[in-house]
C-alpha cells in the first residue's frame, strides 16, 4: 500500500472515519483544531455529521446523546477542554456508553500554552471527573500508531460499553511522517448494539441508560459491576512496546511522544556500549504493570521520563514496587526533552 | 550519511514549512523514513517559522533532535539561533538575499544563495524558498530533483498546479546557482 | 484607517507592542478603551479581564490591574472581582467566541442581573486565535477553516445577535454596536465606550459595546479589502446601532 505523509492531527480523523465513526462534535482548540477541520471537510462527503459546538461543555453531552444511539461517536480536544468535558465524561462512563475522546495535551495548568505536554496523565487515567469510574486510554508514539490506536478505541469502547481516550500531544498532532491507511470499516459490520440503544421503542418496551441510582445499594450494585468490568479490562487489555530490552541492564520507560525519543536515547546509549532498553506503556490504562514488573526483575534500575513533573512514575513506582531504584526526568510547561539531556540525566545516574 | 537532522527556518511567509514537508515528503517517495515537525501556534503570525525534518534509512526514533546536521536560514535571526547548534561539519544555507553578516564558525561549510535575486529572475519573488530548496538538494543529495518535483506535485494540486514548472524552475535555478559556484 | 499614536500612546497603555496583524481592528479598540479610561481619570482604579483569544494579551497591553479568565469567563471572574470590591471598575475585552458562544450563559446572566461592569465586545465573525473557525457571528455562506463549503443554516445555525438578545434585558444599562472603519465611526465608538464605562461608574448597570473588526489574516483578506468587507457584509447583518441608552448625557 501506497504510503502518505499526513499530519498527525488528520490522520487521527481520517482513521476514526475508516472506523466507522461518521458523527463529531467538537469545539476548535489548538494544537488539534485541525481534526475537526478535517471533520469539516470529510464527514459531509461520507454521508456524515460535522458541527462545531458552542463549547467543550455541549460537546461532550452531545457525544453522550449520540452514544446512547448507539452509533459511533468521537470528540476531540486539547487540555483546556477535556478538563470541560470532565463531568459529561463521568456520566457517559456510569452510563456505559461506547464513545472515543481525542486529548491533544498541551502545557498547562490553567491556559498554559499550546506547546507538546504529557502533564494530563493523572486526569486521563484515574478518572478526571468524580466518581469511581476509568478510561481506556491508549498512548500513540508515531502516526501509523495513532491510527492504529484510533480504530483500536472505537473497538474497545465498543467491546466494553466505556468511553476510550487516545492521549496524544501537541507533538503527534503537529508533525508529519509517512503513513499507510486502512481500508474502510465497512459500516454494516459494526458491533451491535440494540440490545441496549436507545432507538424509541417501537415494537418492544421502552428502556433507560443512566448513570442514576438514588438508592446507595443499587447504586453500589452498579458499581460493583463497572469495577468487574474493570478487573477484566486490566487483565486483558495491557499494551506496551519493549524495545532493546533483550539484555538490558538499565530500563527507560516513557509513553508516547517520550517513549519514541527514548529510543534514539537508548540507540546512543547503546553506541556507547550501555546496555539500555526502552518499556514504553501504549495502554496507560490499563497501565501495562505485569511485564513492568518482570522487567524490573532484570535491570539495575529504572528511569522514567515524562514531559511533566513525573505523574506516570507514580504508576511505574508501583509496578516496580520497591525492587529496584525508580529514578525520573521531567520537563514541563510544554519543553521537550531532546535525547542529548535526557543521556545526560542518564549518565549521572551511573 | 544515512541520517539528516535538517532544521529549517525563516520569517512566516518565507515558505519554511512547504520546503520542509518537500524534503520529507521527497525522502519517503525515495522509500526512506522521515519527519516533519514544526514550530506552531500564534507567535507565528509574522514572526518567526521553522520546521525540523528528519531524513533516516531507518524508521525514525526521534522527531526532535539535539544539533542539525544542515540548517537553511531564510533570515538573520535563524541563522544565529540555529547556525549555532549545526553540528561540526555540518552546512548551513544562507539566503544571501537578507543576510548580510557572517557567522563566527570555521568548522562548518557555509552556502550563501541569492534566492531573492534568483527569484525575480525565474519571474515570481515567491518562489525564493523554491531556489532554496534547489540550492539545498544540490548540495546534500539527500533525495534527488525527480522526487522533490513528485513532492511538488502532490503539494500543488488545484488551480495551484498551473504554478508546478514556475516551481521546477525555480528548483533548477537554485541546483545551477550552487554548480556553478 | 489607523489612529497613529506616535510614541506619546494613552497613559493607560503599557507601550508594549500589540502583537495584532496589520489591519485589525483590536489595535484601535484597545487605544479607544485607554483613551477612555484616561479621560475618565480611573486608570488607578481599574481591573480588566482578558479573554482567551487574540486579545488574551490584552492584560499585557492596559496598564491596569488584570488578569486572564478561562475562555468565555471573563464576566463570571468579573463578577466576582466587582462583587468584592464594588468601589472599583472592571471592564472585560471579549472576542465574539469568547463572549458568544462558550460564554454566552456568563454574558445573558451578568447582563440580566445588572453587573455594574463594563464589557467591550469585539465581533470578527470568525475565531482568530485558534486559526480562522466558524464563530457564531459567522455569516450565512462565509467560508471558514471549519465550514469548508461556507456556513448552512441547516447544520450551523444563524449568525447570533448577542445585542439584540441583551437588549430585551433590564440589567442592561448601555448597549451599542458600532465600527470603528471612519474617523466619524471611531469619535463615535469612544463615545460608546464612554458611556458603557459610566453606566457602571454611576451605578446603573451592565454596559457593552459591540465593535464589528476586522480579520484580514483569517478572512484571508488585505486590510483594505477587509475594511470593505465589514462595511458591505457585516454592517448588513449587524447593523450599527444605539440600543439602550439609561446613562443619558
Ligand atoms: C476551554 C477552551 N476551549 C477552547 C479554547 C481555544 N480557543 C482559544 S481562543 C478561541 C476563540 C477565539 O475567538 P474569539 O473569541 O472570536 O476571539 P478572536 O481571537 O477572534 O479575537 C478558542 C476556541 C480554549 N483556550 N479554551
Ligand atoms: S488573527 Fe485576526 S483577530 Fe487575530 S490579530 Fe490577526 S487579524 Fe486580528
Amino acid at each position: 500500500m501506497k504510503k502518505l505523509m499526513m499530519k498527525g492531527n488528520e490522520a487521527i480523523a481520517e482513521a476514526a472515519i475508516r472506523a466507522g465513526c461518521r458523527l463529531y462534535f467538537g469545539y476548535p482548540i489548538t494544537p488539534q483544531s485541525e481534526i475537526a477541520e478535517y471533520m469539516s471537510r470529510r464527514l459531509p462527503e461520507v454521508g456524515g455529521t460535522f458541527l462545531q459546538t458552542e463549547s467543550e461543555v455541549a460537546t461532550v453531552n452531545m457525544v453522550y446523546g449520540a452514544a446512547c444511539t448507539g452509533k459511533r461517536v468521537m470528540t476531540s480536544t486539547s487540555s483546556p477542554g477535556f478538563s470541560l468535558m470532565q463531568e459529561g465524561i463521568s456520566y457517559i462512563a456510569g452510563a456505559e456508553l461506547p464513545c472515543v475522546f481525542v486529548n491533544v495535551v498541551r502545557g498547562g495548568p490553567g491556559l498554559g500554552d499550546i506547546q507538546p505536554a504529557q502533564s494530563d496523565y493523572f486526569q486521563a487515567t484515574k478518572g478526571g471527573g468524580h466518581g469511581d469510574y476509568r478510561l481506556l486510554v491508549l498512548a500513540p508514539s508515531t502516526l501509523q500508531e495513532a491510527i492504529e490506536l484510533t480504530m483500536l478505541a472505537f473497538d474497545l469502547a465498543d467491546k466494553y460499553r466505556n468511553p476510550a481516550l487516545i492521549l496524544a500531544d501537541g507533538m503527534i498532532g503537529q508533525m508529519m511522517e509517512p503513513v499507510e491507511l486502512p481500508p474502510m470499516r465497512d459500516l454494516s459490520t459494526l458491533p451491535d448494539h440494540s440490545s441496549w440503544a436507545l432507538t424509541g421503542a417501537e415494537g418492544r418496551a421502552p428502556r433507560k441508560v443512566t448513570s442514576f441510582n438514588i438508592d446507595p445499594y443499587g447504586l453500589e450494585e452498579m458499581n460493583k459491576r463497572y469495577q468487574e468490568k474493570y478487573r477484566r479490562v486490566e487483565r486483558e487489555e495491557q499494551r506496551w512496546e519493549e524495545y532493546k530490552t533483550e539484555n538490558a541492564e538499565y530500563l527507560l520507560v516513557g509513553y508516547g511522544t517520550m517513549g519514541r525519543i527514548l529510543k534514539s536515547v537508548a540507540d546512543r546509549l547503546e553506541e556507547e556500549g550501555l546496555a539500555v532498553g526502552v518499556f514504553r506503556p501504549i495502554s496507560l490504562w490499563p497501565f501495562p504493570d505485569r511485564r513492568l514488573k518482570e522487567l524490573s526483575e532484570k535491570v539495575r534500575f529504572v528511569f522514567t521520563v515524562e514531559m511533566s513533573s513525573g505523574q506516570m512514575v507514580e504508576d511505574v513506582r508501583l509496578a516496580v514496587d520497591g525492587r529496584i531504584p525508580v529514578h525520573f526526568y521531567g520537563r514541563m510547561g510544554g519543553v521537550v526533552p531532546t535525547p542529548e539531556e535526557v543521556i545526560r540525566a542518564f549518565k549521572k545516574l551511573l | 550519511m544515512a541520517y539528516h537532522g535538517i532544521v529549517i527556518a525563516g520569517f512566516g511567509g518565507q515558505g519554511v514549512m512547504l520546503m520542509g514537508q518537500i524534503i520529507a515528503e521527497a525522502a519517503v517517495i525515495e522509500g526512506k523514513h522521515s519527519t516533519w515537525l514544526p514550530s506552531y501556534g500564534p507567535e507565528m503570525r509574522g514572526g518567526t517559522a521553522n520546521c525540523t525534518v528528519v531524513v533516516d534509512e531507518r524508521p525514525v526514533a526521534s522527531p526532535v533532535i539535539d544539533s542539525p546536521t544542515e540548517v537553511i536560514a531564510m533570515n538573520y535571526p535563524s541563522m544565529v539561533k540555529f547556525g549555532g547548534r549545526l553540528q561540526s561539519g555540518g552546512i548551513l544555507f544562507v539566503n544571501s538575499s537578507v543576510v548580510d553578516r557572517d557567522i563566527e564558525r570555521d568548522d562548518i561549510e557555509i552556502i550563501k544563495v541569492p534566492v531573492n535575486e534568483i527569484a525575480e529572475e525565474v519571474g515570481n519573488p515567491r518562489v525564493s524558498n523554491m531556489v532554496m530548496l534547489g540550492a539545498f538538494v544540490e548540495v546534500t543529495g539527500i533525495v534527488g530533483t525527480e522526487a522533490v518535483k513528485e513532492a511538488l506535485k502532490h503539494k500543488l494540486t488545484g488551480s495551484k498546479s498551473a504554478l508546478l514548472e514556475l516551481n521546477f524552475e525555480a528548483v533548477r535555478r537554485g541546483a545551477e546557482f550552487v554548480r556553478r559556484r | 484607517m489607523e489612529v497613529r499614536v506616535a510614541f506619546s500612546g494613552p497613559k493607560s497603555l503599557s507601550g508594549k507592542e500589540f502583537t495584532y496583524c496589520p489591519g485589525c481592528h483590536h489595535g484601535i479598540i484597545h487605544r479607544l478603551v485607554a483613551e477612555v479610561i484616561d479621560e475618565l481619570g480611573i486608570q488607578e482604579k481599574t481591573i480588566m479581564v482578558a479573554p482567551v483569544g487574540c486579545s488574551v494579551f490584552a492584560y499585557e497591553f492596559f496598564d491596569v490591574d488584570g488578569t486572564v479568565a478561562p475562555h468565555g469567563r471573563a464576566l463570571a471572574v468579573a463578577t466576582g472581582m466587582k462583587r468584592a470590591l464594588p468601589d472599583r471598575v472592571v471592564f472585560t475585552y471579549q472576542g465574539d467566541g469568547d463572549l458568544a458562544a462558550i460564554g454566552t450563559a456568563e454574558t445573558v446572566h451578568a447582563a440580566n442581573r445588572g453587573e455594574k461592569l463594563t464589557t467591550i465586545f469585539v465581533n470578527n465573525a470568525v475565531y482568530g486565535m485558534t486559526g480562522g473557525q466558524m464563530a457564531p457571528t459567522t455569516l450565512l455562506g462565509q467560508k471558514t477553516t471549519t465550514t469548508p463549503y461556507g456556513r448552512r443554516a441547516e447544520n450551523d445555525g444563524y449568525p447570533i445577535h448577542m445585542s439584540e438578545i441583551l437588549s430585551t434585558m433590564r440589567g442592561v444599562a448601555y448597549l451599542e454596536r458600532v465600527t470603528v472603519s471612519t474617523p466619524q465611526d471611531i469619535r463615535n465608538a469612544k463615545k460608546a465606550i464612554k458611556k458603557a464605562f459610566l453606566a457602571q461608574i454611576k451605578n446603573i448597570g451592565f454596559g457593552l459595546v459591540e465593535v464589528l473588526s476586522t480579520c484580514p489574516t483569517n478572512w484571508g483578506m488585505t486590510p483594505v479589502e477587509a475594511q470593505q468587507w465589514l462595511l458591505e457584509n457585516m454592517t448588513k447583518e449587524f447593523p450599527p446601532k444605539l440600543f439602550i441608552d439609561r446613562v443619558g448625557d
